[in-house]
């Protein structure tokens, strides 16, 4: 009996001297290791008597669950002493650099063409490619200049030595695929795709580019129905606030043929650099379907009417992200790509 | 177009501040380009211009004044000593070096410049502004400054000081008698009619609801008829619509008023002398072009008979020397006035030397003609002769101008050359243009509009732009075009846009389609390269788009057997761009060498066409392509894991990629095999096959071209696909497999086989032996060396094998593994490691 107790003082004095984590991992293995004294203590019980052994056996392991409790909450309290040491000395700079896990990112102007295209999605137009290389008589024959129209001049075009075939100077050609494929169902589309001009290459024009051309044809089409789709537009692009405008402007293929204009993003209509001390930006030239040009189609300009608009993804994607030089969307330097 | 506003103010009056006229002009489709100022405070809100810098005339500081005398200066040759008169009892002297003042001279008018004004300094460029004072020249005091246009920032020309009409009011500021801002407009091809003051003028009468002055000009007396003496022949009459002729006689040719030569400045053309100057005030004005010949120089060449004028096609190889003193070869595509003897002008362009208008001149023959625009610009074109004539003409001027025109020249002869006008005028309009009539309905105007605008609106819109306007109905008109408007083509729509611009665009509602949708557009290629673009994003490459535009030498290393011919261009803008691109591998290999300069790693793709010419038709296929290529260090320095042992990119890194691009966008039936390519190293290319089909080829760069193209500190590994050719590995649909609830068994088995069996092959064997149980594999060494036989190699591979339906014993994964071991043992007579016979 007095073994038992003799062993318990001696354990929870030799406890309570344990100052860390290892005197106390060494104080369990000495009582509670494989030869360790607890457990040789409880082994003693078949050395007695039997009518002892009932009442040791019992006394040991009160002695056996006291004493560990004791060294479990020792070692909670010394852990937690620790933990709490270690918050103070564990002191990350966290000024230095994170580790970027490489990832890439799609072109910018691919970018732009799927807000593009997104946002009239929302507004149930659907996309529809043409070709580059394109027949003079649909990019300019068929859009109501004939050879040696006057509005010819309004696009440098690149020729290809083969009679007749040039490389499209808009996205309007599409315009007659797409009322030749439809007819005579309604039509809301946008057709965007790149676009060549025979120039030369400066910050601000450049000899290949993408276009998005929207084209609506049906039996009810008007003036209004293009203003109010244009202004939602401008304004999920660019803003809740904007303000649109519309002048009057010229194109062979839209009569109305309109501007549209927003107020400038930089200055709010002051006048800066950006928009040349105008205070309005010019987003996209737009119009009311050319009679001729619905005939060439298929459709019947009595009966039908719709309206068209076109606008340059580079050029928006250059005011929404000041970018100052249009080279930068072909140059293709990955200093300039991966900033979007 | 430049438009000088007090010559605009001379046609219309307007209360409008020039930031306004601006705006309204730009509403109404007549954009402002620029604005310059002749010495007028800027205008209150005007923003467009307004930083570029000019003197600004101080009214009591730059004044008109009269000279008095000039003398000499005592030390220098060069230099004059005018005495300048600028208001009752105020004289001022002071040194000029001026070459249009002589020692000797009065009563000039001249610009008076005291000190204290600013002007730009005449000897600085560029331009700096600088204030006058007062100073000694070689010893002689000048308190003031008679000024050149270059000095009061109205001309490049330094050439001498302004010499002003004679009637300009001595001590009256200048600011006041031709303070001036000039507004620039750009003219679309629909509104050539305002290529001209009048037209202008016109605009702003309909926008303002001001009064167009256009009286028609007024000729008082003539002198003996014209007829007999000249005879007008027009060859070809599609050509040249209409041509009239009038005779000037007696007229003094000399220098032109100052108000006539300062427009023609304003206007950017240069005075020549009275007559000259008024054809191209008169064209300026009404938009009319006119040519004055010498009349007298041609009688000279018709040797006595009666003079005649023919408009004909150049015979080719007809020479003709121009004003500009140049001989110019002519064809049959050039139209000339020519007479017995000649071409003596290219029609609508330039007139011939020979028979200019010179000071010595005293007879005029004015040409009013309208040449067909189709004609002009084609000339123009061959020649490569711009003028403000032909600009006009290639545009399409209508026949009733003529008329207009030539009156007004001959006014301004009278007045200005004391000509005497014959009377009578030869006119050669062999076909009238009829007059346009249009019936004009609201429920048109409703139907493309989308708004209601009253008739009587609509009807006071119209006839302020000078249609002749008749109802013909309660909802109806019935509209005359007018006889400046050659832009109205379709009908009731361009009166529309007529009605619609002086409305007001800003009136007009907003709404949304009320139209039904259209079917359904299924276009599956645009959704796979969509699919394509964001898988290789997610893999971490960056998208690229690169010139379509190549040269055949840029790609020569790149093609492989399938070239074709190329797309060329007849006017390519450089020799590096003359074709239209076959390949988009050689592009992207541009890019990353560009890219290598700056950026350690470059892992680049892009989507785009090719261009590729079919024998027998004329247009291209232009079938879409995807151009991979990567190179430099595995992963970016970081500073938590040192900077050596980063690791190359290698090719199976694309290949991973493309592997990755296989899984991520779903295709099947796909697998690879070895491959060449000129551009690739041939014992590292590999092509991806979709089932039978080649779809792409990629690999390590050819080490000589990579040599080339100095691109040797890494190798750079590349490729190109073909987006038709993989998307035909897109399933249907794609399955997906359960995930299996029991616990899976890992075993790892080491085989030594020959090298010369692909891993390819030893993975097959595996696959067939494991079946089912076989859950996953993967390659995670293989050994040459020492502890292998010479010409072994060994692949470690880790299996996984579970069931789906229960907990696999280890009698069973043992029954397995051996099963693998032994059909790796026979079949490719392999030795599995640790366990060699």
């Amino acid at each position: 009996m007095s073994d038992l107790d003799s062993l318990k003082a001696r354990a929870l004095e030799e406890l309570a001297v344990c100052e860390d984590e290892s005197s106390l991992k060494n104080w369990n293995s000495r009582y509670f290791g494989k030869n360790g004294e607890m457990l040789t203590a409880l082994k003693k019980v078949s050395e007695l008597p039997p009518e002892s052994r009932k009442e040791y056996g019992k006394l040991a392991n009160l002695v056996k669950e006291e004493i560990y409790l004791a060294y479990d909450s020792a070692l909670k309290l010394c852990l937690e002493q620790a933990m709490l040491q270690s918050l103070q000395t564990d002191k990350l700079d966290i000024t230095l650099p994170g580790k970027i896990p490489s990832s890439g990112k799609l072109h910018l102007a691919t970018q732009t063409l799927r807000d593009i295209q997104s946002t009239f999605a929302e507004m149930g137009f659907q996309v529809f490619r043409s070709r580059e290389v394109e027949e003079d008589e649909f990019n300019f024959g068929l859009l109501n200049m004939p050879l040696h129209h006057p509005a010819r001049d309004m696009w440098d075009t690149f020729h290809t030595t083969e009679p007749g075939l040039i490389l499209r100077t808009h996205t309007s050609p599409g315009q007659i695929h797409v009322m030749r494929k439809f007819y005579p169902e309604p039509i809301r589309v946008i057709l965007p795709g790149m676009c060549y001009r025979y120039e030369a290459i400066t910050t601000r024009s450049e000899i290949m580019f993408h276009q998005v051309e929207g084209l609506v044809v049906g039996t009810n089409i008007s003036m209004t129905d293009l203003k109010g789709t244009i202004t939602a537009f401008t304004r999920k692009m660019f803003g809740d606030d904007r303000k649109v405008r519309i002048r009057s402007s010229y194109f062979p293929f839209t009569e109305p043929s309109i501007e549209v204009d927003m107020d400038c993003i930089v200055c709010g209509g002051r006048g800066c650099p950006l928009c040349k001390k105008t205070g309005w930006l010019e987003i996209m030239g737009a119009g009311m379907v050319h009679p001729e040009v619905m005939k060439n189609g298929g459709y019947d300009p009595s009966i039908y009417s719709g309206f068209a608009f076109g606008m340059g993804p580079e050029r928006i994607a250059m005011l929404r992200h000041a970018i100052e030089d249009i080279r930068e969307f072909w140059g293709n330097d990955l200093r300039f790509l991966s900033q979007f | 177009m430049k438009v000088p506003i007090r010559w605009l103010k001379e046609y219309v009056d307007f209360d409008l501040s020039l930031e306004a006229l601006i705006n309204r002009l730009a509403l109404a489709g007549l954009e402002i380009s620029g604005v310059k100022h002749w010495g007028v405070p800027l205008p209150d809100g005007l923003k467009l211009g307004a930083d570029e810098p000019y003197p600004v005339w101080d009214k009591d500081k730059i004044v008109i004044g009269l000279v008095t005398k000039v003398d000499k200066h005592p030390d220098a040759d060069r230099l004059k000593l005018p005495t300048v008169e600028y208001g009752a009892g105020k004289t001022i002297t002071m040194v000029t070096g001026a070459p249009n003042l002589s020692v000797g001279d009065s009563g000039q008018k001249v610009v008076l410049a005291l000190s204290g004004a600013v002007l730009f300094d005449g000897h600085a460029t560029p331009k700096v502004m600088k204030e006058l004072k007062p100073g000694k020249i070689r010893g002689i005091v000048s308190e003031g400054m008679v000024c050149s246009g270059f000095e009061l920032g109205i001309s490049d020309d330094h050439d001498g000081i302004i010499i002003l009409e004679d009637d300009a009011p001595v001590g009256m500021p200048l600011v006041e008698y031709f303070g001036d801002s000039i507004i620039e407009l750009d003219i679309l091809p629909n509104k050539s009619r305002c290529l001209a003051i009048v037209g202008v003028a016109r605009e702003v009468a309909a926008m303002t609801g001001g009064k167009l002055k256009s009286n028609p000009a007024k000729i008082t007396s003539f002198g003996p008829n014209i007829s007999g003496k000249i005879k007008v022949t027009i060859q070809n009459s599609s050509a040249c619509t209409r041509y009239t002729a009038s005779l000037i006689e007696a007229i003094k040719v000399g220098p032109s008023p100052a108000i006539i030569k300062r427009r023609l400045i304003q206007s950017g053309m240069r005075p020549i002398n009275s007559i000259v100057d008024i054809t191209n005030y008169v064209m300026l004005e009404q938009g009319q072009p006119l040519h004055a010949f010498d009349y007298d120089l041609l009688c000279l060449r018709a040797n006595g008979n009666t003079p005649e004028i023919i408009v004909r096609f150049a015979t080719t190889g007809e020479k003709l020397k121009t004003l500009d003193g140049q001989v110019r070869e002519l064809n049959s595509e050039t139209l000339v006035i020519a007479d017995s003897l000649g071409a003596i002008a290219i029609a609508g362009l330039m007139g011939g030397i020979e028979t200019e208008v010179t000071e010595k001149t005293t007879r005029v023959l004015l040409e009013s003609a309208n040449f067909d625009f189709l004609a002009i610009r084609k000339t123009m074109k061959s020649l490569a002769l711009p003028s403000e004539a032909a600009t006009r003409f290639s545009k399409g001027i209508h026949p009733e101008m003529v008329l207009v025109g030539a009156n007004r020249a001959m006014q301004l002869m009278q007045e200005i050359a004391q000509g005497t006008a014959a009377a009578g005028i030869i006119d050669c309009y062999p076909t009238p243009l009829a007059p346009q009539v249009i019936d004009f309905s609201l429920a048109e105007a409703r139907r493309i509009l989308g708004i209601e605008i009253p008739l009587e609106q609509c009807r006071s819109i119209l006839t302020s732009l000078e249609f002749k306007v008749e109802n013909s109905g309660k909802e109806n008109l019935r509209v005359t075009v007018p006889t400046h408007r050659l832009d109205i083509q379709a009908g009731v729509a361009d009166l529309l846009e007529d009605i619609a611009r002086l409305y007001g665009y800003d009136k007009f509602p907003e709404t949304r389609l009320a139209e039904q949708l259209p079917p359904v557009l299924i276009d599956p290629e645009l959704d796979f390269e969509r699919k394509l673009k964001d898988s290789l994003v997610n893999l971490g490459l960056q998208e690229t788009i690169s010139y379509s535009l190549t040269s055949p030498e840029a790609e020569a290393a790149f093609l492989d057997a399938n070239k074709t011919e190329y797309v060329a261009l007849q006017n390519p803008i450089s020799s590096e761009r003359n074709v239209m691109r076959q390949s988009l591998i050689s592009s992207i290999i541009t890019l990353v060498q560009s890219n290598l300069k700056h950026t350690e790693t470059v892992k680049l793709f892009e989507v785009g066409k090719v261009y590729q010419k079919v024998e027998g038709q004329k247009l291209p296929l232009e079938p879409y392509k995807l151009a991979l290529a990567i190179g430099g260090p595995k992963s970016s320095a970081y500073w938590a894991e040192g900077t050596t042992n980063r690791g190359t990119l290698d090719f199976f890194d694309l290949k991973g990629i493309v592997e990755g691009m296989i899984t991520g966008v779903h295709l099947e039936k796909t697998s690879f095999a070895n491959a060449n390519h000129p551009a690739l190293h041939p014992g590292k290319t590999a092509a991806l096959f979709i089932g039978d089909k080649v779809a792409g080829v990629f690999g390590a760069l050819h080490p000589k071209l990579a040599a080339n193209l100095g691109l040797e500190k890494h190798e750079i590994i590349a490729g190109e696909f073909d987006l038709q050719a993989l998307s035909l590995g897109l399933p249907q649909r794609y399955l997906s497999k359960a995930v299996s609830r029991f616990p899976a068994a890992l075993r790892d088995i080491a085989v030594v086989v020959d090298q010369s069996i692909s891993g390819q092959t030893v993975a097959n064997e595996i696959l067939a032996a494991g079946g089912n149980l076989l859950k996953l594999f993967s390659l995670f060494d293989i050994y040459e060396g020492d502890r292998v036989p010479v010409g072994t190699k060994s692949l470690a591979f880790a299996l996984t094998y579970q069931a789906d339906d229960r907990t696999l014993t280890d009698k069973e994964v043992d029954k397995l593994h051996k099963k693998i071991e032994d059909r790796l043992k026979h079949i490719l007579k392999g030795q599995i490691r640790g366990k060699e016979d």
